[in-house]
C-alpha cells in the first residue's frame, strides 16, 4: 500500500503540489486524471524517488521515503516499474539490452535466465523476436510496448504509467490499456496510472482521483466519478470549456 | 536598483552552479572509488574521446609546430640575421603550453560538446530519470567511465599532440629553412627536462577535469528540449575553454612556483 500525506511540492514560485493526500490500496488500479501541467507527472515522480517533497510523507508498505537516503531509496525502487510518458528507452541500447537493463542492475540473475526472462517479458506484450534491434528501429506504440517490458522485467510490486496512451493512434491506445489490464490481472500487480485520455481512465480504473490546483479534489470507481456533483470533476470529465475550471485561449 | 538585483541574482546562479559541478565530481570520484567499474563502458570511451580525437589533434598540433617553426626563424632572423634556437622554442612551446591547452581545447569542443549533448538529451528524454528506477545510478553508469577516460586520454592526446607539433616544426626547419637535422634536435635535447614535460601534463589533467566536470553537469542539468540540449552543449564548449585558458595562467605561475618546468 501507498499512503501519501500533506505532501507539498513547488518549482519557485509555481506551486505545483499543495497538500496531496492519497492512499493506493495493494492489487488496484489507480488513475490520475488531471488537466496538462497540473502536477500529476511529478505526483508520481516523489512516489518513485525521483522528485523530493518540500513537505509531507510517502509510506510505501509502511516504509516512510521520504526522508531516505540514496542506498535505502534503492532497495524501496526495486519494488517500482515505471513507464515514462515518452518511453525514455536507452538509444545506445538494444531492445533486449534495454529489458534486461534493470535485471543486470537489480539481480544476480545469470545471462541465460536473463535473456529467457527478456524473451517472455516481450512475449507477453506481443513482440517477439526483436531483441537486436534499436529504439530508433521502433514504432512510438512498439517503444510504449517495449519501455512497458522494460517495467515488468524485475517484476516490480508497483507500476507507474505516466501518459501511457498519449502520442499514439487509437487503435493503439486501447491495445496499450488492454495490456495495462492483462498485466494487472496476471502479475497481480498495483497500476498507478497518471493519464487526462477519459476513456482509458474509464477502462482500466478500479478508481479514479482527479489533481486539480495541486490537491486530490475527487475520488472514487469509474461509476461514481461519471455520475458525480463536484462540476471541476464533471467538467473535466466530460471534456467541456464552460464550468469553474478556466482555460485561457490567450495569455494576453 | 534593478541591475544590481540582476547582478545578484546571477552571481548566486553562478556560486550555485560552480558548488553543484563540484559536488558532482566528488560524487563522481566518489563513485569511481565506491564501486567495481564496467570496464567494456570505459574502453568503449576511451576509443570515443580519445583514438577518435587523435586525428584533429594531430592536425592541429602539425601545424602549429610547423607555425611555430617558420615563425620563430623569421623573429631571430630578423634580430640575430639568421634563424636559431628553433628547436628550443618549438619544445618548449609545444610540450609547456600549446600541446596542453590546443589539446584540452580541440577535446572540449570535440568530446565536452557530445557529452554534453548526448547526456542533456537523455535527460529531455527522461533517460536519466529512467536510470534511477532501473536502479542505476546515472553519475556512476554515466559519468564515471567519461571521467575516467578523459582523465587518461587527455594526457595521452596531449603527449602525442607534443611529438607531433615537434616533428611539424622539424619538417619546416630542416626541408624549409635548410637548418641541420642535428641542429634542431640538439636545440631540443639541450634545453628541455623531464619537468617541462610534467609541466605540460599535470596541466592537461587540470584540463580533463575541467571538461568532463563541465560537460557533466551541463548534461545532467538540461532543460528545456532540443534548445536546452544546444544551449548545454554550447554553454559546455564556452565555459570549458575560458576555464582552460584562465587557469592555465593560475596552473603555469603555481607550477613554476613549486619548480616543476
Amino acid at each position: 500500500m501507498i499512503r501519501i500525506v500533506d505532501l507539498h511540492k513547488s518549482f519557485g514560485e509555481n506551486n505545483v503540489l499543495s497538500g496531496v493526500n492519497l492512499e493506493i490500496k495493494d492489487r488496484e488500479t489507480i488513475t490520475i486524471i488531471g488537466g496538462s501541467g497540473c502536477g500529476k507527472s511529478v505526483l508520481i515522480k516523489h512516489i518513485v524517488g525521483l522528485l523530493k517533497p518540500a513537505s509531507g510523507n510517502i509510506f510505501v508498505d509502511e516504509t516512510e521515503i521520504t526522508g531516505l537516503n540514496e542506498k535505502s531509496l534503492s532497495e524501496v525502487q526495486r519494488n517500482f516499474g515505471f513507464l515514462f510518458q515518452g518511453a525514455a528507452l536507452f538509444d545506445s541500447l538494444t531492445v533486449g539490452d534495454n529489458v534486461a537493463f534493470g535485471l543486470r542492475n537489480l539481480t544476480e540473475m545469470p545471462a541465460e535466465k536473463i535473456s529467457q526472462k527478456v524473451k517472455k517479458c516481450l512475449s507477453m506484450i506481443g513482440l517477439e523476436g526483436i531483441e537486436q534491434m534499436k529504439p530508433s528501429e521502433l514504432s512510438g506504440g512498439m517503444k510504449k510496448r517495449v519501455a512497458l517490458a522494460r517495467a515488468i522485467a524485475t517484476d516490480p510490486k508497483y507500476i507507474f504509467y505516466d501518459e501511457p496512451t498519449t502520442g499514439i493512434d487509437p487503435i493503439m491506445a486501447d491495445v496499450i490499456n488492454d495490456l495495462i489490464i492483462y498485466l494487472q490481472k496476471s502479475l497481480d500487480i498495483t497500476s498507478i496510472v497518471v493519464t487526462h485520455d477519459m476513456t482509458s481512465a474509464y477502462k482500466i480504473s478500479n478508481r479514479i482521483a482527479m489533481l486539480y490546483d495541486g490537491k486530490i479534489i475527487g475520488i472514487g470507481t469509474p461509476d461514481e466519478i461519471k455520475k458525480t456533483e463536484n462540476q471541476y470533476v464533471k467538467q473535466f470529465t466530460t471534456g467541456s470549456s464552460v464550468g469553474p475550471i478556466k482555460m485561457k485561449v490567450r495569455e494576453r | 536598483m534593478k541591475i544590481i538585483g540582476s547582478i545578484g541574482k546571477k552571481f548566486i546562479k553562478a556560486s550555485d552552479d560552480i558548488g553543484n559541478a563540484f559536488l558532482m565530481l566528488v560524487k563522481t570520484v566518489y563513485s569511481y572509488i565506491s564501486y567495481k567499474q564496467d570496464r567494456k563502458n570505459i574502453i568503449n570511451q576511451m576509443i570515443q574521446i580519445g583514438v577518435m580525437s587523435v586525428p584533429v589533434t594531430a592536425l592541429t598540433s602539425v601545424f602549429t609546430g610547423m607555425v611555430l617553426a617558420l615563425q620563430t626563424a623569421y623573429s631571430t632572423r630578423n634580430i640575430f640575421n639568421e634563424p636559431i634556437y628553433i628547436g628550443s622554442v618549438v619544445g618548449f612551446s609545444m610540450v609547456k603550453e600549446l600541446g596542453p591547452v590546443l589539446t584540452a581545447i580541440v577535446v572540449a569542443g570535440r568530446v565536452g560538446a557530445a557529452i554534453a549533448a548526448e547526456l542533456g538529451t537523455m535527460k529531455v528524454t527522461e533517460q536519466i530519470d529512467a536510470l534511477y528506477t532501473l536502479g542505476t545510478n546515472p553519475i556512476k553508469y554515466l559519468a564515471v567511465p567519461r571521467f575516467i577516460s578523459i582523465v587518461v586520454m587527455l594526457p595521452i592526446l596531449t603527449v602525442f599532440a607534443d611529438i607531433i607539433g615537434i616533428i611539424g616544426g622539424f619538417f619546416v626547419s630542416v626541408y624549409k629553412l635548410g637548418i641541420a637535422a642535428t641542429v634542431y634536435k640538439n636545440d631540443i635535447l639541450d634545453y628541455m627536462r623531464v619537468e617541462d614535460l610534467f609541466h605540460g601534463l599535470i596541466k592537461s589533467v587540470f584540463f580533463a577535469l575541467i571538461i568532463v566536470t563541465v560537460a557533466c553537469y551541463k548534461g545532467f542539468n538540461c532543460e528545456g528540449g532540443a534548445e536546452g540540449v544546444g544551449r548545454a552543449t554550447t554553454q559546455t564548449v564556452v565555459i570549458s575553454m575560458v576555464m582552460i585558458l584562465v587557469s592555465d595562467y593560475f596552473l603555469t605561475a603555481l607550477l613554476v612556483l613549486f619548480g616543476i618546468g
